[in-house]
């Protein structure tokens, strides 16, 4: 990979001396016929296999158009990465990174160049999460939608003749269970923060099905976490799995990896997580794929059990792009159902793709068909709240992992996030905080 | 001195100095002190008086952070002086291999303190790092190092302490060659014992060295962020956050003016502790 970035920035170097060169021998107006972009995405292994396919066939169709790939860290460090260039004016011509309330702590308006006319293949639930606060679409959809819940080990559950729980109170008797047969029940991965924040955030679908306003007074600073006992359920939780001994002993430490590794190969039973991880079971366990399940995050009601659901994350234009229309056209091609085959192609089924007429393939591993029935029925799926409401505290995974690890009682941690929250909605300048 | 006779230099060779100390020192303060009073995000900045002062003194986790960041200091900022004077007392009483085992106390000084930082994470491993695997052996049970919160920003500590105490040793071994034989000389014809030398001679003498190491490491340790961010990035929660990285949790967030009042805070206080500090040093040594 490295070797390949490598040549790409050679030939940039190539490129641009002999479009100098042209440039000045045939005066203007000649060298924009070449154009290289720069792309900036995160470093999963889904996001660099789409991105390398996507730009592959792209340039392939279009030989003057080539590409130099960079990749950023996740989290808030790449959070920061990001608004610092896009600050700075350095952020290159092409841009992935999450869409819903992280999009619009982007300052969107002037950031981010207009894509609203390149929108006609996308599906129409998407647009909002990619909606500036001035009324035009910023981004279009790079990958599938995705649930946020819990990866089970199909082979635990099947030795131990367990079933598939819809509510809380069964997933714990089933954790009580599997901890009584000496197995780990939930993998926790709090080395890497923001992973301990999946059973607050995943529980939306409860929260939205008890209080259907939530989202919307919480904007308006009327709903809060500490007063609002459906949306303080999902502290609780990260409180009791911790206080009733099912985590594995190294949860303090643990990364991500260590928690898909966990589960793919029967290590813990449970791991709540966004279904994206699919990835990195494909790519470092390709084995255990179909030993892995996913149900969505049980509520109190097993009548109203549904997913959450996570948009994918989008590509934008930075404002101080100089090669807009390029980066315009490649975006065009991303978002069309020729650009949603090759992202397929790449990663295989990873779940439903907000571009219309693009059909998933039969052949899916066992935790998206375990995921897909939820996308098929009316009402059971939520979006998350960080897609419905433009605040999300930026200091949510340090609280989690204080909850997580019985440092804070999950009260006190809801009300200590209502603050946090207060925080974001005054920096963001919205009405009545 | 400048008064009494005309300076050697024309004014003007103080210009190169002078830009380079108003555009990147001065400048930049007096600007910090501007944006911590407005809700700031690299683009517009909107004047909201003391909000941001006022909302950083309102972070639960930040006095807690404040109270670390004293702990940390403090804590690192002795044992160093301690262990760098013992240390260096040894290292110059003629060992073999002297020379050697001095380059090994300096050598963590050298490296990378992040790298240090990485390494010391996986030793402390609660379940696979080798630390814990010795004590096994042992058959003692050894704690989870960096994410038991009532130990972690102890164990940062420790591992601040192995990193910096070479360059405490390295001060503490000019201050006691500067330490004329003589002395000993003298206190030994009176009769002192070695302990005695030690509290009557060296460690009165090796004063300058102490200030030294003091406020070294102690602006080092109130100022610390690096190692806390490689090992435990303040965590678990905010069990191990001192002030620096309460502050670049806020810039990270995006919180830019906010990060910045953060900043003035940091700058007071360790003026507040620095100053009357050096002043107490100095005059002591006045007396003395």
């Amino acid at each position: 990979m490295k070797t390949k970035r490598e040549e790409t920035k050679k030939m940039k170097t190539i490129r641009l001396s002999a479009a100098l060169a042209t440039a000045i021998a045939v005066c203007a107006g000649m060298a924009q016929a070449e154009v290289t972009l720069s792309v900036t995405i995160d470093g999963n292994q889904d996001t660099i296999n789409m991105m390398d396919a996507l730009t592959a066939a792209y340039t392939a169709a279009n030989p003057d158009v080539t590409f130099e790939i960079e990749n950023r860290p996740g989290g808030a460090e790449g959070d920061n990465l990001v608004k610092t260039r896009l600050a700075t004016g350095e952020a290159g011509d092409i841009l992935q990174y999450n869409s819903g309330s992280l999009f619009q702590a982007l300052n969107p308006a002037e950031q981010l160049a207009d894509l609203s006319d390149i929108q006609s293949n996308v599906i129409d639930s998407f647009k909002p999460v990619v909606t500036a606060p001035d009324g035009t679409v910023r981004g279009v959809p790079f990958g599938s939608a995705m649930g946020g819940g819990i990866y089970y080990n199909k082979k635990i559950y099947a030795e131990l003749g367990l079933s598939v729980p819809k509510t809380w109170d069964e997933f714990m008797a089933n954790n009580e269970k599997i901890k009584a047969a000496g197995k780990v029940a939930v993998a926790q991965t709090y080395g890497d923060t923001w992973s301990s924040q999946l059973f607050v955030l995943a529980d939306f679908y409860n929260v939205q099905a008890a209080e259907p306003g939530f989202a919307a007074d919480y904007t308006a600073n009327k709903a809060k976490y500490a007063t609002s006992p459906a949306a303080m359920a999902g502290f609780q939780h990260l409180e009791d799995v911790f206080k009733a001994g099912y985590l594995n002993e190294d949860f303090g430490v643990a990364k991500f990896d260590d928690g898909v590794r966990m589960v793919a190969t029967g290590e813990a039973a449970h791991y709540p997580m966004l279904t994206f991880a699919l990835g990195n079971i494909k790519q470092n366990f390709p084995d255990n794929v179909n030993d892995v399940g996913f149900f969505a995050q049980p509520g109190p009601d097993a009548a109203k059990n549904g997913l959450t659901v996570w948009m994918p994350s989008a590509l934008y234009v930075p404002a101080s792009s100089e090669n807009q229309d390029a980066a315009k056209a490649f975006l065009a091609f991303v978002a069309s159902v020729e650009g949603c085959n090759i992202m397929i192609e790449a990663n295989g089924a990873t779940g439903p793709f907000l571009i219309k007429d693009c059909a998933l393939p039969a052949d899916v591993p066992a935790s998206v068909a375990d995921m897909l029935p939820y996308f098929q029925s009316e009402g059971m799926t939520a979006p998350a709240l960080e897609f419905l409401s433009p605040i999300k505290g930026p200091a949510l995974e340090q609280i989690t992992v204080e909850v997580g690890s019985g440092i804070r009682p999950a009260a006190e941690a809801a009300a200590l996030y209502d603050q946090d929250v207060e925080k974001q909605a005054k920096q963001l300048g919205l009405p009545n905080w | 001195m400048a008064s009494r006779r005309r300076s050697t230099y024309p004014y003007w060779f103080v210009l190169p100095a002078a830009v380079v100390f108003v555009t990147l020192f001065l400048v930049p303060t007096v600007a910090s002190f501007w944006f911590s009073m407005t809700r700031w995000d690299l683009f517009k900045a909107e004047f909201i008086g003391w909000d941001n002062y006022r909302q950083f003194f309102k972070e639960p986790f930040l006095i807690q952070g404040l109270v670390n960041t004293l702990i940390y200091a403090v804590l690192t900022s002795a044992t160093k002086t301690v262990l760098g004077l013992l240390l260096a007392v040894l290292l110059t009483s003629g060992l073999w291999m002297q020379g050697f085992l001095r380059s090994v106390v300096f050598f963590p000084v050298l490296v990378s303190t992040i790298g240090v930082g990485i390494t010391f994470a996986a030793l402390m491993h609660p379940t696979k790092g080798v630390i814990n695997l010795a004590l096994g052996y042992l058959g003692i049970d050894g704690p989870a190092w960096l994410s038991d919160p009532a130990l972690a920003l102890y164990s940062v500590a420790l591992i601040d302490i192995w990193k910096g105490v070479g360059l405490a040793t390295l001060i503490y071994i000019a201050g006691l060659a500067a330490i004329s034989p003589e002395y000993y000389e003298a206190s030994r014809i009176d009769g002192a014992t070695r302990w005695q030398q030690f509290w009557r001679v060296t460690v009165p003498l090796v004063r300058p060295a102490t200030v030294t190491v003091v406020t070294l490491s102690l602006i080092g340790g109130l100022r610390s962020f690096d190692i806390i961010w490689a090992t435990t990035k303040g965590g678990p929660g905010f069990a191990s956050d001192v002030l620096a990285s309460v502050i670049y949790k806020q810039y990270q967030a995006g919180f830019y003016g906010l990060a910045t009042a953060g900043n003035v805070i940091l700058f007071l206080l360790i003026a507040a502790i620095i100053l009357p500090l050096t002043w107490w040093f100095n005059k002591r040594e006045v007396d003395l």
